[in-house]
């Protein structure tokens, strides 16, 4: 199958005052049509800064400086500003983290909706525009969307809202979506509800699904592939299944160790060692060397390469199991 | 929304009473017009009827009881110098005040919202920071001085506009004013301008922090990644949300602009009642002066009101009480 989304050695860097922040640091993933594909790693490795890239929505002081996204055949690193707005919203559609904050508080459901698909159809009417609008607001599991259309957010509750960025996402049936930590900051029963809603919609209409999370069970549970993200690149990447049945990279091993569920009862939940390295002053040798317990003295000199695995799995570490490899 | 409007009536009649208290124990402080008014010739018995006449014989909280009687049928008393109602004399000369002080709002907001979103977009070009130079210069510029300035530079040295009075009017709708004639429209430009000048310069300012704060929200971000143009992102998203402070901001102050008239009115001639108010100042006018400090407070009292009727209507996050 053809990939749809293509990125490959993606580095985008933020300029600051205190030097080059290397937020996202040679990525390479691909993504199939109608595929879900998780992208996990903790607070601050670069999962948004990678979504943001593929919207062409990094923010100065950051900049795509390297790499290419390879969208259906299209380079969009090399497209201006103006070329890039007929993908956004259009055959990318973006959902952010928090509902409270995504939908703009001064402005109408319906107004918010119909801008959206009138900026890609310029001919379609605004009667038109707000059928379309309400039928996809019912999609999603808004009850009596005719009304809620004249609603303004505040009148949502979060999940609602986060209903309503979904529904706004797939109004142009996009043949992609980034999520990016769209049920972090919802209740847990709500998360789960959101979750498989998400996932059926993405089933049905074919659409292919990047999940931003920093949690791996959520991506056990939605996700067909998975990449680990740690300090701006990504350090292991293959089929869920297998990585959870076994995970290969210290830092994913890491990360199963710390959800609950993969733990016998009664034993106590492990956790990483040490804490993230500010990514200003990543050591020389592999970023995470001061957190592993496999860590010799050539993970300080050198930086793994990609191993390539039989199982198409990719991982980026020295101590990958002998006779595994390609 | 009636309850709302009730209860504030209340709250600004109460104030309306303190003020008049403060205002008239106030002028009663400064200076005898019975000076001012009388002949230098005139004998006592001629001195003592016109002390009559203008109720000064009595004492001042007799005056105030009748003056809290009388403006409760709507007489604010009689001027000494011209004998006619206060209130009439003050009202006449109201349109041209308030012309002048709504041309100068629409110069405030019509240049200084573009400026200032400009100027917070783009925080680090040359242009803004010559932008935000100015708006320091316009906040720390004394009015008079400006205006005498202006009328040296534009009308002295270049001849182009007219320095003093309120030229050619006409009548649309109701509706005096200058502003419907050219002539009119030349007569009002440099006053208007040096009377907004202090207002652009805090308009500037607040939509360029406005514009600061708003773009970095996430449903800026949301708005651009729905594909949306970026002139749509600035003109529908961002400004309405950066209209909310500058809008309070000029409803409020918009009494003060009215009330500082005064001293753009008197640098350029200007007709309106920042000029009386000053020339009544002068001769210890008591009723004019009373009567005009009344109507700003009055206005100052509506204008807050309606700020607050208007923000309840922009931002839908806020709900007077009794309004849902
Ligand atoms: N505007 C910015 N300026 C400087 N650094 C930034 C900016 N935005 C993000 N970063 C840095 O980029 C790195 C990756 O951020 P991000 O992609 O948001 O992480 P996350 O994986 O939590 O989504 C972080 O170290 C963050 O500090
Ligand atoms: S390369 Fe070395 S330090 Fe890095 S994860 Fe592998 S073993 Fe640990
Ligand atoms: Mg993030």
């Amino acid at each position: 199958m053809e990939p749809i989304l293509k990125i490959n050695n993606l580095q985008t860097h933020f300029f600051t005052k205190a030097g080059i922040l290397k937020a996202v640091d040679g990525v390479s993933f691909e993504i199939g049509a109608g595929e879900i594909v998780g992208l996990v790693g903790e607070s601050g490795s670069g999962k948004s800064i990678t979504g943001f890239s593929v919207m062409g929505l990094v923010d100065p002081p950051g900049k795509i400086i390297d790499g290419s996204i390879n969208f259906k055949g299209k380079n969009l690193s090399a497209l201006s500003n103006d070329q890039m707005q007929n993908f956004r919203g259009n055959r990318i559609a973006m959902i952010f983290q928090d509902p409270m904050m995504t939908l703009n508080p001064v402005l109408r459901i319906e107004t918010q909706m119909i801008e959206a698909i009138q900026a890609h159809d310029s001919g379609i009417s605004r009667e038109d525009a707000r059928i379309r609008s309400r039928d996809t607001l019912g999609l999603v599991g808004i009850s009596s969307p005719d009304e809620r259309l004249r609603a303004y957010p505040h009148q949502f509750s979060g999940g609602m809202r986060q209903r309503v960025s979904i529904a706004i996402a797939m109004l142009n049936r996009p043949d992609l979506i980034i999520a990016d930590e769209p049920t972090t900051a919802l209740d847990v029963t709500i998360q789960g509800q959101v979750i498989s809603e998400m996932q059926k919609l993405c089933r049905e209409t074919q659409t292919a699904l990047l999940w931003i999370t920093h949690d791996l069970a959520v991506i056990a549970g939605i996700a067909d592939r998975v990449c680990v993200m740690y300090a701006g690149r990504i350090v292991e990447q293959g089929l869920v299944a297998n990585i959870i049945a076994n995970p290969m990279h210290p830092y994913t091993q890491g990360l199963m160790g710390s959800v609950p569920s993969q733990n016998q009862r009664g034993k106590p939940l492990q956790q990483i060692n040490g804490m993230v390295p500010s990514m200003l002053n990543l050591p020389a040798g592999c970023a995470f060397q001061n957190r592993c317990n496999y860590a010799n003295e050539k993970c300080s000199k050198m930086q793994p390469d990609i191993t390539q695995l039989a199982d198409s799995r990719q991982v980026r570490c020295f101590n990958v199991p002998a006779g595994q490899q390609l | 929304m009636t309850a709302f409007i009730l209860r504030r009536s209340l709250q600004s009649i109460v104030v309306l009473f303190i003020m008049s208290l403060i205002v008239f124990v106030g002028v009663n402080l400064v200076g005898d017009p019975v000076d001012m008014l009388i002949n230098p010739e005139a004998d006592q018995a001629e001195i003592d009827r016109v002390i009559r006449d203008l109720g000064l014989d009595r004492p001042v909280s007799e005056q105030y009881w009748y003056f809290v009687l009388n403006a409760f049928q709507g007489d604010l008393g009689r001027s000494f110098i011209f004998g006619e109602p206060a209130l009439k004399l003050i009202v006449q000369r109201m349109p041209a005040t308030m012309e002048l002080a709504l041309v100068s709002l629409l110069m405030a907001v019509v240049f200084g919202i573009p400026l200032g979103i400009y100027a917070g977009l783009k925080p680090n070009s040359k242009i803004s920071k010559t932008i935000m130079a100015a708006s320091i210069l316009g906040f720390s510029m004394p009015t008079f001085w400006v205006g005498i300035i202006l009328i040296m530079f534009f009308s002295v040295h270049l001849g182009w506009l007219p320095s003093t009075g309120r030229g050619d009017v006409a009548t649309y709708f109701g509706v005096t004013s200058s502003a419907f004639t050219v002539n009119g429209l030349s007569h009002i430009f440099l006053p208007a301008f040096n009377l907004a000048l202090f207002k652009l310069s805090s308009v500037i300012r607040l939509a360029r922090a406005g514009t600061r704060e708003v773009i970095l929200q996430d449903y800026i971000k949301f708005a651009r990644a729905k594909g949306l143009a970026e002139s749509r992102v600035v003109r529908i998203h961002l400004l309405k949300n950066i209209m909310i402070p500058v809008i309070t901001i000029i409803g409020l102050e918009f009494g003060s602009l009215i009330a500082f008239s005064t001293v753009t009115e008197t640098v350029f001639a200007w007709p309106g009642m920042g000029k009386l108010i000053i020339d009544s100042i002068y001769n210890l006018d008591r009723p004019v002066v009373v009567a005009y400090l009344m109507i700003i407070v009055v206005i100052f009292v509506m204008l807050n009101l309606i700020v607050d009727i208007l923000y309840s209507v922009l931002d839908p996050r806020v709900r007077i009480k009794g309004v849902s």
